[in-house]
């Protein structure tokens, strides 16, 4: 529609104002020399915003950014339980966009219970005194055999691992290795659904959504449990 | 607000998360409402008008007008909510500084700005929006529901009318 640049057509109507009247533009400047609000207080009127949309269930998608050993984890939680968690290795614009796109625009930076207990879980997780996650999640973002992949992957108990093929298997199609790949590489729920448990049948330790060096961090600490 | 229909729009672009709607476009809207109502209202004034936005936020047609909706919609919260005061008794309390995140908005010549107080209400919009919410003349073209033209009269006569009552000051 028009420049989202506020500045761009000032100086046009600058020169039309200083066309015989110099002190106009100190005048303009002087009004202009107003400051928008500081971070702090930003900040609050987000959090006013966030809590007030949540009160009101104006929020599809809350989700909170948790620190983490792998880094910063971002949780996204609907009504229905804990969505997506989005590891330290993706781009976080991308994962706010893909939740606007296949689950609602209503995302909001938001607190909610979902994500305060995930977010509990995972630090108990991280300092090795938990081995299960006991949190509501919401599978929405996978479907048909790759969430039948996912939910065999769940399976898998804390310090053991299982190979591709035998994921495949246990999700109903022994043949469909590579698919069993391509739904635990797009999984949305990693570390909760462990997809860093599943590893190349040679024991190699295959890819993972969030970089090698997580999949080879998690695994460690859970052998280390 | 006038909508242009395109021929042609084999795919709209796909409405950002509302949350990257806060982080772009908040600050303009929360100093729209500085500017309208002062720093003490202007919590309300922005709670509202985004809360009003997200609720109809999926309806949304044009990704490109987030902005002019989303200063639109503060427009017209801003009047409702200056009428509301209008008709209350003024709490006194209310005059306390001050709510939330408004009030590190510093008004570095606040005599100029009683002058722009003063200023026949058109103008003073005009100004407010140009020089305090930094907004660009479609912008305010859209959030006062006037012609851009108008508008751009508007903030040369007010900055006009204000020169003259500062060389009297």
């Amino acid at each position: 529609m028009t420049s989202q640049d506020p500045a761009a057509d000032r100086p046009k109507d600058m020169n039309e104002i200083n066309s015989n009247q110099s002190d106009e533009l100190a005048l303009a400047a002087a009004l202009g020399a107003v400051s928008g609000p500081g971070p702090a207080a930003w900040s609050r009127v987000r959090e006013e915003l966030a809590r007030r949309a949540e009160a009101e269930g104006l929020i599809d998608v809350a989700y909170e950014r948790h620190d983490s050993p792998l880094g910063s984890i971002l949780l996204g939680a609907t009504a229905e339980g804990l969505v997506r968690v989005g590891l330290p290795a993706e781009d976080e614009d991308a994962v706010l966009d893909e939740l606007a796109r296949r689950v609602s625009v209503r995302v909001l930076h938001a607190s909610r219970d979902a994500l305060t207990h995930a977010r509990r879980q995972l630090d108990e997780y991280f300092d090795g005194g938990r081995r299960t996650f006991d949190v509501a999640l919401d599978w929405r973002l996978t479907r048909g055999f790759r969430r039948e992949v996912l939910r065999a992957t769940a399976q898998i108990p804390y310090g053991q691992t299982a190979s591709y093929k035998q994921v495949a298997t246990r999700a109903g199609s022994p043949g469909a290795v590579r698919a069993a790949g391509t739904a635990l590489a797009t999984n949305p729920l990693p570390i909760v659904v462990p997809c860093h448990r599943v590893l190349r049948s040679g024991g190699a330790l295959g890819a993972y959504r969030g970089g090698p060096e997580a999949k080879a961090q998690l695994l460690t600490l859970e052998r280390a449990g | 607000m006038h909508v242009t229909r395109t021929v042609v729009s084999p795919r709209p672009t796909p409405l950002p998360p509302f949350e990257r709607v806060v982080e772009l476009h908040g600050p303009a809207v929360l100093r729209l409402c500085v500017a309208r109502l002062g720093p003490v209202r202007a919590d309300d004034c922005f709670q509202e008008t985004m809360l009003a936005a997200l609720r109809a936020y999926d309806q949304l047609r044009d990704a490109d007008a987030i902005r002019s909706w989303l200063l639109s919609i503060a427009a017209r919260k801003a009047v409702d909510l200056h009428r509301t005061r209008a008709r209350e008794p003024v709490p006194v309390d209310d005059v306390e500084p001050l709510a939330g995140g408004a009030e590190a908005v510093v008004f570095r010549d606040e005599a100029l700005w009683e002058q722009v107080r003063g200023l026949p209400d058109k103008q003073r919009q005009a100004v407010t929006l140009r020089y305090l919410a930094d907004l660009s003349y479609p912008e305010i073209a859209a959030a006062m529901e006037i012609a851009e033209p108008a508008v751009r009269r508007n903030v040369f006569e007010g900055l006009r009318r204000l020169r003259k009552e500062i060389a009297t000051r």
